[in-house]
């Protein structure tokens, strides 16, 4: 338990010790929340579907969950290998399955913070919930989608070695990922193959989910969110922590 | 304290190690030494529970490193080839995450981490990142982190690489001293003939996986008339350059195994 917390602290420390990063993952958020948000608020209006903002909130908050928890997990464990530290770990008289897990917890826990920061801007740039009692359920559903993504991170990283590879690899995952969640558009009325994509992404049922808990609204319905956002992490997880066990120096 | 009976290790059909027997004694200063490749860090990886021996008896204060991991790891402390710090964690907080994951008792951790960092002059630097630290200042906090657990047994893979005189003669002093005064048993691998005859008790010499000699410094001397240790060495091992063919992960190792079979088969 010691080392879980000890692992957890030490991401925590260096994501919040490297300024530049935090400030950096919020760019992107922002920049879709502002100019999407306001620049097609317009349009989503006419076509009766009522405040982007709105809309668009949920999606964006789940993009800077998505985007630092992929990188802090991702990149991190490529560093550790890549500058040694790893090692340092590999030889600590603590199961393989705890390093995993405190690397985990650490990154979602940043992730979620990440989240909750975009969230704070949302409200700022005039994003309401629509009732109390769906933001615990909402914080719930953003800790699965952080621990999704930091898992994800840990099972690409372990498989890969070098920066160049994992960019690659992250942008033909994440970017998809984000494009094909619904965070920007509605589910609803899809072509059949767009339908089906989204369907696939894990993603979808977390933006989904956050909507029902934060504006009351959503496409899917929130037992499906939960249920299938849960599976997945238990998969993605069980997966990591196979793969971070056989990484070899 | 290790005891290495006919241990053999290979990656695919290459050999790294083929069939190496050595012990080392608790309380002795033992240099293994090798041109690149021989096999000298495999060998450290096999003791310190990194990788798995094909075939072979290993034990580390009668435990199996291959079994019983963390029992192993305990009762050693290792310093890396390459370095292995955090850089953006301080230097105390790089010793308080290993005394953490090691389990020390937090107030035995505090006095030992403040006592190792005054032995090793880094008490008043504990605050800076290590990234700003001088290769001897980092070499300096690895030696002292992979003290902090009070382990038997030190592993020291090519500590001195890369550092100046001055920073090596401090640094064998600090390890000396530690291994009279606390019969810490060493394990050392570097390319230095004239540090190992400072410290050394006792001397393995590999090549190509196979142990070609051991004994003192002397004895290694008189056994092939040479006047010097390095002369000893390079009669024991021939003086062709090696290619660099020790990997430094299980990937690049195996990489090189594959490049190597194709051009043996284009041959």
């Amino acid at each position: 338990m010691s080392a879980i917390y000890t692992l957890w602290l030490r991401q925590v420390k260096r994501y919040f010790r490297t300024r530049a990063r935090v400030i950096a993952s919020l760019g992107q958020p922002l920049m879709f929340l502002l100019a999407l948000g306001f620049g097609f608020g317009p349009i989503f209006q006419k076509a009766g579907q009522g405040n982007y903002i709105q809309f668009l909130a949920p999606g964006v908050i789940s993009m800077g969950i998505l985007f630092t928890a992929v990188f802090v997990s991702g990149i991190e464990l490529i560093y550790d290998r890549q500058f040694g530290f790893l090692k340092e770990l590999l030889v600590a008289p603590v199961p393989r399955i705890l390093i995993m897990a405190g690397r985990t917890l650490g990154g979602a826990t940043v992730a979620l913070l990440q989240g909750l920061i975009v969230g704070a801007i949302c409200l700022l740039a005039g994003f309401r919930v629509t009732s109390l009692a769906g933001v615990p359920i909402g914080l719930l559903f953003m800790a699965l989608v952080a621990v999704l993504f930091t898992a994800l991170g840990t099972v690409v990283a372990s498989v890969l070695s070098d920066f160049q590879a994992l960019q690659v690899i992250m942008n033909l995952l994440v970017m998809p990922i984000f494009f094909l969640s619904g965070a920007l558009f509605p589910l609803s009325n899809l072509p059949k193959a767009l339908e089906i994509a989204t369907k696939l992404d894990p993603l979808a049922y977390g933006v989904d989910g956050l909507r029902w808990a934060l504006i009351g609204m959503g496409h899917f319905s929130i037992a499906v969110d939960a249920a299938v956002l849960s599976t997945v992490d238990a998969v993605l997880l069980a997966l990591g922590s196979y793969l971070f066990s056989r990484i070899q120096l | 304290m290790i005891r290495v009976r006919n241990l053999v290790k290979n990656y695919g059909d290459f050999a790294a190690i083929r069939d190496i027997s050595f012990d080392v004694a608790q309380g002795e200063i033992f240099a293994f030494l090798g041109p690149n490749g021989a096999g000298k860090t495999t060998t450290i990886k096999i003791l310190t529970t990194l990788l798995k021996p094909t075939s072979g008896e290993v034990e580390l204060d009668g435990l199996n490193p291959a079994v019983q991991h963390n029992e192993v790891r305990r009762r050693f402390g290792i310093v890396f080839q390459e370095p292995s710090l955090d850089e953006d964690l301080s230097a105390y907080e790089n010793m308080d995450l290993h005394g953490r994951l090691y389990g020390v008792p937090a107030k035995i951790r505090a006095e030992r981490i403040e006592k190792l960092l005054n032995l090793f002059e880094l008490w008043e630097r504990r605050k800076d990142h290590t990234k700003v630290f001088s290769g001897g200042m980092r070499r300096r906090l690895e030696i002292a982190r992979g003290l902090l657990h009070t382990p038997k047994i030190l592993f020291l893979d090519e500590p001195t690489l890369g550092l100046d005189p001055q920073t090596r003669n401090q640094l064998w002093t600090h390890v000396m001293k530690l291994n009279q005064e606390e019969h810490l048993t060493v394990f050392l691998t570097t390319h230095h003939m004239e540090e190992v005859e400072r410290v050394a008790e006792r001397i393995g010499i590999i090549d190509h996986g196979k142990i070609v000699a051991q004994g003192s410094a002397a004895e290694l001397k008189a056994q092939t008339g040479a006047d010097t240790l390095e002369q000893a060495f390079l009669k024991l091992t021939g003086s062709t350059i090696r290619e660099e063919e020790e990997a430094n992960s299980g990937d690049k190792m195996r990489n090189m195994v594959r490049t190597r079979l194709r051009q043996r088969r284009n041959e």
